[in-house]
């Protein structure tokens, strides 16, 4: 196994973009945030905010460290690891891998300049400008990364004669039928992610306020916290949810097979029921017995084609070899189950803003947002997991299999132990350094230093 | 001049780029480390913490994009260097992990660690050297084809005395070109202290380096004859160029005087040492496998790669403006009048 070089690049890759994609999604989303807590401090007049921006972005560069390191490696690592997949990438989807290193480029140089600005200018508003470019450029290097992989799901744009390459059109390839509802899903689910993340500090901060020792100004700053990411994050839970419905319409009608093995669905039929959870047993016929599941009648058909009459393609259309693994059912029921866990939280939550008995800072209110905020990345990471093994035997959709697109180098399983030290190195040190970072500086005594200076808001370090 | 040409120009400016902003990163990473271990580093570390603090993710992407960049031009290049690099490779993206996570959690963190500092100063030489060693390999004799596929011959490289000399080469001028910039960069801080410091580095690292690039010529001769004729047959006057900016850059820093000028000449010297090396090089890019001419990708791609990259510049080049504007050309910020400003 360990001599294996396809199932260790495979396992390397699994493992560099496993981690990289918590840093990656915060990436995406965290820098939004920043700018709508930068914002509403300058509006409201009201230092709260912008601590809270400043402690975000001071959190927020040291992931975006680590994501930029993670990032580096799995570019290099694609070529590396996947030399044949890349020759072929490089001809047809080499476009969008450019741009996005343009985009990240960009927003680098301004990240640069807005950590390092806050009071340089006279306005306040020119800052927070400088903060625009930021998110922008986060979002399009999500955007542009995005459309490789919709690529890899549904390579086009291209003609194969005599077994080569010809008529690329690098447009048509980055605009793959796959990107839409690909793109629109991860900057959704970063969003809200990267906003129940920042919601579950808060929350957590707030729970132990008795043993901190909170003064008033602090929780005041941490509800108020609460306040702007939850509603973010019920924003997102929605749009993240109507982008999977759309998601499920375009697997029925270009990965058939995908939609099938996620949702254990064997043999085509029309109304066909959704299946939640349960296990698979085989009925002594080569084929299997779905047990113990949930089944809702008409589910699927609706879900993959909006009718309860639509016909669903099953597994038993496709050959044994060409069929993903079926394990891929708990990676999809469980990311859906927890999107909907998060939309009912941040709902219940904005809604305690207009129904006083639901209050929105009671214990178990807070509880469910404190184990949002992991539960949120756990979904990013089986939607990633989902996305990949149920592509599989594929490394480009019903092109080039993933076996024929791996390195042949016998020493893949010596780098993957290397990768997976410094990984857990780098982990554990994160988490160190940011808890550390916030520890010696508490909420309290920054708001403290802010006042003392009057109007002036931020809290010197130098 | 034909797109494959264009490209493979756009992707080695790129990397003369990252040549120049890393190993000023680098170069600072090792100087601050040995400045900390000598007590001295309150001469000089403010002010290498005050030019790196707002710049080293840039650096990094210059890197990026040289390798996205290339794939993207001559996708050949994944395939053999691809299969062939998979552990050298490997262990540049470890240290450029541990470097560039460690850079942020001791400046962006909490107290300076003076393990944090030397692991930021060790990385800063061994990327550079081991980077390094894909110039030798570039010139044929390390990586075969044969029917099983493609083949790296690496205790070949590791056994081989050219190969040493051009890593010797690349760390000694991370130092120097750092040194060089420091140099400017603290004159124009007008911190006298820091500046009596670091031109003795300058003057010092500015030795091995001449040496080392004259073993490295030379050394061609044995090592790729190939290499070595296209340079004499008509492309030596670029390193005579090199040479000259070379010593007109010492010459200044030994007067004491047009610091700013002489890391523009630091900057010349490299700049024709590494074109007229890149150019003689061509058409290949693996000697003999991959050239130019036949690896180049389908033209609608490279067509399309060129737009984004004009396009791109516009981007960036005002972005990249700002930046030096607020960092590197604003006397107050470098004289450490401004506060920091940090978050």
């Amino acid at each position: 196994m360990f001599q294996d070089p396809v199932l260790m690049s495979r396992a390397l890759t699994a493992l560099t973009l496993g981690f990289h994609v918590i840093f990656a999604t915060l990436g995406v989303g965290v820098p939004l945030l920043i700018l709508l807590a930068e914002f509403l401090g300058i509006r409201k007049k009201d230092p709260k905010y912008t601590l809270m921006a400043r402690r975000w972005s001071r959190g927020y560069v040291v992931t975006v460290a680590v994501g930029v390191v993670t990032g580096t490696a799995i570019g290099l690592q694609l070529s590396l690891l996947w030399p044949n997949l890349m020759r072929v990438a490089g001809q047809t989807i080499a476009l969008p891998l450019f741009m996005e290193t343009f985009a990240f480029f960009f927003e680098a140089i301004f990240l640069g300049i807005y950590l390092y600005t806050w009071d340089r200018f006279k306005n306040p508003w020119h800052h927070m400008l400088l903060g625009i470019p930021v998110a922008v450029g986060a979002l399009f290097s999500g955007f542009f990364i995005t459309t490789v992989n919709s690529f890899m799901n549904q390579p086009v744009g291209f003609d194969i004669v005599d077994g080569r390459l010809a008529n690329v059109s690098p447009l048509e390839a980055m605009f793959s039928p796959a990107m839409p509802t690909k793109m629109a899903h991860v900057l959704t689910s970063a969003i809200l992610t990267s906003a129940f993340i920042l919601a579950a500090i808060a929350a957590v901060q707030l729970l132990r306020q008795r043993r901190n020792q909170l003064d008033k100004m602090s929780i005041e700053y941490h509800k108020k916290g609460l306040r702007l990411t939850m509603t973010v994050a019920l924003i997102f839970a929605i749009a993240t949810a109507l982008v999977g419905d759309f998601s499920g319409k375009y697997l029925a009608q270009y990965q058939p097979d995908k939609l099938a093995a996620a949702e254990w669905h064997f043999e085509t039929s029309s109304e066909a029921e959704l299946i939640l959870g349960g296990w698979l047993e085989d009925d002594g016929q080569g084929g299997y017995e779905v047990r113990g599941a949930l089944k809702i009648p008409y589910a699927l058909s609706i879900l993959a084609g909006g009718v309860p009459n639509y016909e669903v393609t099953g597994l038993n259309e496709f050959a044994k070899e060409d069929q993903p693994p079926l394990f891929v059912h708990y990676l999809f029921d469980a990311m859906v189950g927890i999107g909907m866990l998060l939309a009912l939280i941040s709902f219940l939550f904005v809604l305690g803003r207009y129904i006083k008995r639901l209050n929105q800072f009671s214990k178990p209110m807070l509880f469910a947002i404190a184990a949002g905020g992991p539960l949120a990345m756990a979904a990013i990471e089986f939607g990633w997991f989902f996305a990949e093994f149920g592509r599989q035997p594929w490394a480009l959709y019903e092109l080039m299999r993933t076996s024929e697109a791996a390195t042949t180098s016998a020493n893949v399983g010596w780098m993957l132990v290397a990768f997976a030290i410094l990984y857990a190195v780098l982990g554990t040190v994160t988490v160190v350094v940011l808890s550390r970072l916030f520890k010696e500086n508490p909420v309290g005594k920054e708001l403290k230093q802010s006042e003392h200076r009057g109007e002036a808001m931020f809290a010197d370090e130098v | 001049m034909q797109i494959q040409e264009l490209g493979i120009a756009v992707l080695w400016t790129f990397l003369y780029g990252y040549l120049i902003v890393a190993s000023i990163d680098f170069g600072a990473g090792f100087f601050a480390f040995y400045s900390r271990y000598t007590k001295r580093d309150h001469l000089v570390n403010r002010l290498v913490k005050r030019y790196l603090s707002p710049t080293w993710e840039v650096t990094n992407v210059f890197f990026v994009f040289f390798f996205v960049g290339i794939v993207g031009f001559f996708p050949d290049t994944a395939y053999y260097y691809g299969t062939a690099l998979l552990v050298p490779a490997s262990v540049v993206l470890i240290l450029l992990a541990i470097r560039g996570s460690f850079y942020a959690f001791a400046n962006y963190g909490s107290k300076e660690s003076t393990l944090y500092m030397f692991l930021y100063g060790a990385t800063g030489l061994l990327i550079p050297a081991s980077m390094s060693t894909v110039l030798t390999v570039s010139q044929g004799g390390f990586i075969t084809e044969t029917e099983n596929g493609v083949f790296f011959d690496g205790a070949k490289l590791f056994t081989n005395f050219y190969s040493w000399t051009v890593v010797i080469l690349a760390i000694v001028s991370v130092l120097y070109i750092s040194a060089m910039f420091l140099l400017f960069y603290a004159d124009k801080a007008r911190d006298q202290n820091a500046v009596e410091l670091v031109r003795k580095w300058a003057l010092f690292w500015s030795v091995p380096t001449i040496i080392a690039s004259g073993l490295v010529f030379f050394g061609l001769k044995s090592q790729a004859a190939w290499h070595y004729e296209s340079i004499l047959g008509g492309n030596w006057w670029w390193f005579a160029m090199s040479f000259l900016f070379f010593v007109i850059a010492v010459s200044f820093v030994y007067m004491k005087r047009n610091y700013g000028i002489a890391f523009l000449m630091v900057m010349g010297q490299f700049f024709m040492a590494w074109f007229g090396y890149g150019y003689s090089h061509l058409p290949y890019i693996l000697y003999p496998y991959i050239d130019i001419n036949g690896s180049v990708v389908n033209e609608s791609m490279a067509v399309a790669l060129v737009i984004v990259f004009i396009l791109g510049l516009l981007l960036l080049v005002p972005a990249l403006y700002l930046l030096l504007r607020l960092f590197l050309f604003d006397n107050d910020y470098v004289r450490g009048k401004r506060s920091s400003g940090k978050a």
